[in-house]
């Protein structure tokens, strides 16, 4: 079976291996800082940045441009991976020498001497990657379950994954959890996690870490770029996008829609997790801003602007609107959101498919163009 | 026709400052880490246009070691993962040889691990918790025991014996509350006597005080609380209420017919530049707590605060807003510690962050607006604090001042 639909994807995404895996991490080890063809250790870890991104709205647009639900807790998902693999690196810090004390600071700050029993765990490297996925899959698997069998759809759905979302975010901005008198120290509060160190006995802030954590988060985005692309060919996703465009009629023909549903749900909030888990150690941190509802609208700010129900789309808007961001708040930190408000409206009302679908949108033009060069290029003749 | 003249004035300034780069021959980029847009733009915007007046106060009397100090203005956007992308950016593209900036405590635990990463400089201006003491950050800010210490001897030297706290719920609240607990046990005030509840863990108290979430605005119960707390007189409320929550809170005060008389609340995150768009009625009477007061009546307060607003009549760029501007604290800790980066690399002869370092935790003096101001070893500042209470026009009238105090960021389990 094809996985890609024609010469122009396969080149794209063998360009994409080629830039991501080979070029850029070449440009930063071999060129020394000051050359031309450095590729510095800082953009390195925005790109990666980026590409954690894009693999978040690549699962959003898995959701909301194949399968017709709109869900604002992408950025949730995301966020517990980071949180999970966070709360990993928290406790590999060490003893520092302003502290005196291998605990997390917040902890050290409101008098606790031991870890508590539901932060033990994440010590283990293991144990905390696999919550990376776990996490989400299992919060996306409850609330999966009571909306998609209470057939909850359309806005009612986004709707309720929102009010999720600030939930959670209500959760991790606070401190202490008092609970029938017990009290529990949650996870950081408002400064969240952060002043990493070793990451699997490596140094988290060292180029070559940094280095080896860009491929990965390129690795993951390409693999799971294959099999978005894989799944899109099979029955499975056949039927996915038919509920997509008649969710009735798909039901009608005798197919569990909610199994569908529910299956899509759950992996794809287990791919924005470990998509988090790679995105905290190249930012260097995680709080519970990261979950709040504008968050999970940026992502599907950046779906939109790609091209919902692409499969380049997502990519492309994810890093197209997070290097404008990045520019401008450097270039133009007065009138930065004003530039990137005009945008999102500029792409909304003229270009309905997105960026990727403006050669398509402007072949007509184009032709037109041509077509008129030619006519006036006869008489001459 | 407003807008084209603005218009115009904004080519003529950039081309003035075009033109005043190209005739320097050497400058120095510093970087300036703010937020100007998002919930902290409202009081971060300031400490901006402070550092670009104190940058051309510096520049018109002849730079730093003979350079003209370019800025480099970013946009931490109120977004932490921004604010550390940034600072990565101000480190190792524009090479900046110093950095002020950042407000909330979470954005500066997210920028420290790049400038330790880099070995950059960041210097902090806003009250925090301490319990920190980075080699790559100085801390101008006042230390819990330049502000909230003392406005706590102030209110037990007149003779108040019942405390309640209340603040929100993040860890400059959660630490200040803890440390003023010891502090007040400390003093001989009992447990009962101190309001807003106790979490304990194996016996020991690990968070006291009241907390509600940021943007929260139902104060109702609290408040009847405060006044069932405050019924036997002698107490009052020590506020880390953050930002637009303190409109209701005092709203609710004001509406539950408690006074300044009864039970004066000392709030310490309300400076002048806040009463600007926060209504002051419910306020008045009411104490504050800062080592600058914009009324301070000295002649370098009122040689500052003229050439304040000067500079924003004339030389401003076209983004600062010019009515109505006020100076405060951290605005003035903001001052401060741009003149001490000047003076330590003038006595270091060097930009170089280590040598810079060195002469800081010598001990640098700067006469500010709020008195003098000395760098420490511990990277902090010895200051003086003052109490003020507030006026009708947002301002504070000066009721008590502490003399040279020293900064402390680590005071859990020392009293």
């Amino acid at each position: 079976m094809k996985l890609f639909d024609n010469k122009i994807e396969f080149g794209g995404y063998l360009g994409a291996c080629v830039v991501l895996l080979l070029i850029l991490p070449a440009m930063n080890a071999f060129f020394p800082d000051g050359s031309a063809l450095h590729f510095s250790s800082f953009q390195l870890s925005l790109w990666g940045k980026y590409v954690t991104y894009a693999v978040m709205a690549m699962s959003l647009n898995l959701l909301w441009g194949y399968t017709g639900l709109l869900c604002l807790c992408q950025s949730l998902f995301f966020a517990l991976g980071a949180y999970a693999f966070g709360m990993y690196l928290m406790l590999h810090i060490g003893v520092d020498d302003v502290y005196n004390t291998a605990l997390p600071d917040f902890m050290d700050f409101q008098g606790y001497t031991a870890l508590p029993w539901y932060w033990a765990p994440f010590e283990n490297g293991a144990f905390a990657i696999a919550a990376t996925m776990l996490v989400p899959g299992v919060l996306a698997f409850v609330f999966g379950f009571l909306a998609f069998r209470s057939r909850i759809k359309g806005v009612y759905f986004s709707i309720l994954t929102q009010a999720l979302t600030y939930a959670a975010s209500l959760f991790f901005f606070k401190n202490n959890l008092d609970l029938f008198g017990n009290n529990f120290i949650l996870f950081g509060g408002n400064n969240g996690l952060t002043d990493f160190k070793e990451i699997f006995g490596y140094d988290v802030n060292a180029a070559s870490t940094q280095r080896w954590i860009f491929v990965m988060s390129a690795i993951l985005m390409l693999v799971v770029y294959l099999i978005i692309a894989w799944l899109l060919k099979t029955k499975f996703g056949k039927v996915q996008q038919a509920i997509r465009d008649s969710e009735n009629r798909v039901r009608f023909s005798g197919y569990s829609t909610t199994t569908y549903k529910m299956l899509i749900f759950v992996g794809t909030s287990m791919v924005a997790g470990i998509a988090g888990a790679f995105y905290v150690p190249q930012v260097g941190g995680i709080n519970a801003n990261e979950m709040t509802p504008a968050k999970s609208l940026d992502v599907v700010v950046w779906v939109a602007l790609g091209g919902r129900g692409t499969k380049f789309g997502p990519i492309i808007g994810a890093i197209v609107v997070n290097i404008i961001k990045s520019y401008t708040t450097r270039a133009y930190p007065d009138s930065w959101l004003i530039i990137l408000g005009a945008i999102f409206m500029l792409v909304v009302l003229f270009m309905p498919n997105g960026l990727v679908g403006l050669p398509k949108q402007l072949a007509p033009v184009l032709a037109r163009i041509r077509g008129n060069n030619s006519t006036s290029a006869t008489p001459a003749s | 026709m407003k807008e084209v003249k603005k218009l115009t004035l904004g080519l003529a300034s950039a081309a003035a400052l075009f033109s005043s780069s190209l005739l320097a021959q050497d400058t120095v980029k510093v970087g300036v880490l703010h937020s100007l847009s998002g919930t902290m733009a409202i009081s971060e915007t300031s400490l901006r246009d402070i550092l670009l007046f104190t940058f051309d106060e510096i520049n018109a009397s002849g730079g730093v070691l003979g350079k003209m100090i370019e800025p480099v203005v970013v946009d931490g956007a109120s977004d932490w993962p921004t604010f550390a992308e940034k600072a990565e950016q101000l480190l190792a593209q524009d090479k900046v040889a110093a950095t002020f900036g950042c407000w909330t405590s979470v954005s500066r635990k997210f920028v420290l691990p790049v400038y330790e990463k880099y070995n950059g400089l960041l210097f902090y201006p806003v009250q925090y918790e301490g319990e920190e003491m980075s080699p790559n950050i100085f801390y101008t800010a006042e230390a819990v025991n330049q502000q909230a210490i003392p406005a706590v001897d102030f209110l037990l030297e007149e003779g108040y014996t019942k405390f309640y706290l209340i603040g929100t719920d993040y860890v400059y609240p959660q630490t200040t509350n803890l440390v003023l607990f010891e502090y007040l046990k400390s003093k001989g005030i009992p447990e009962e006597n101190i309001g807003g509840g106790l979490r304990k863990e194996n016996g020991e108290v690990i968070s006291a005080g009241k907390y509600t979430p940021f943007s929260h605005t139902d104060y109702q119960q609290i408040v009847a609380d405060i006044k069932s707390f405050a019924a036997g007189g002698d107490a009052a409320v020590l506020n880390t209420i953050n930002g637009d929550s303190n409109v209701s809170f005092f709203k609710e005060i004001a509406a539950s017919g408690l006074t300044a008389d009864d039970c004066p609340i000392v709030s310490y995150s309300l400076s002048e530049d806040e009463f600007r768009s926060l209504p002051t009625a419910d306020l008045v009477g009411h104490l504050g707590c800062w080592t600058y007061f914009m009324s301070l009546d000295t002649p370098a307060n009122e040689k500052f605060v003229e050439n304040f607003q000067e500079w924003l009549k004339t030389k401003a760029p076209s983004s600062v807003q010019k009515e109505g501007r006020v100076t405060c604290s951290p605005m003035v800790l903001s001052y401060d510690g741009v003149y001490l980066w000047k003076a330590a690399v003038e006595a270091a002869g060097t930009f170089d962050v280590d040598a810079v370092n060195a002469e800081l935790e010598k001990g640098i003096s700067f006469d500010g607006p709020g008195g003098t101001v000395t760098t420490q070893e511990n990277r902090h500042l010895t200051k003086n604090v003052y109490i003020g209470e507030i006026l009708e026009d947002g301002q504070f009238e000066i009721l008590e001042s502490f003399e040279d105090v020293y900064g402390e960021p680590f005071l859990k389990g020392t009293f």
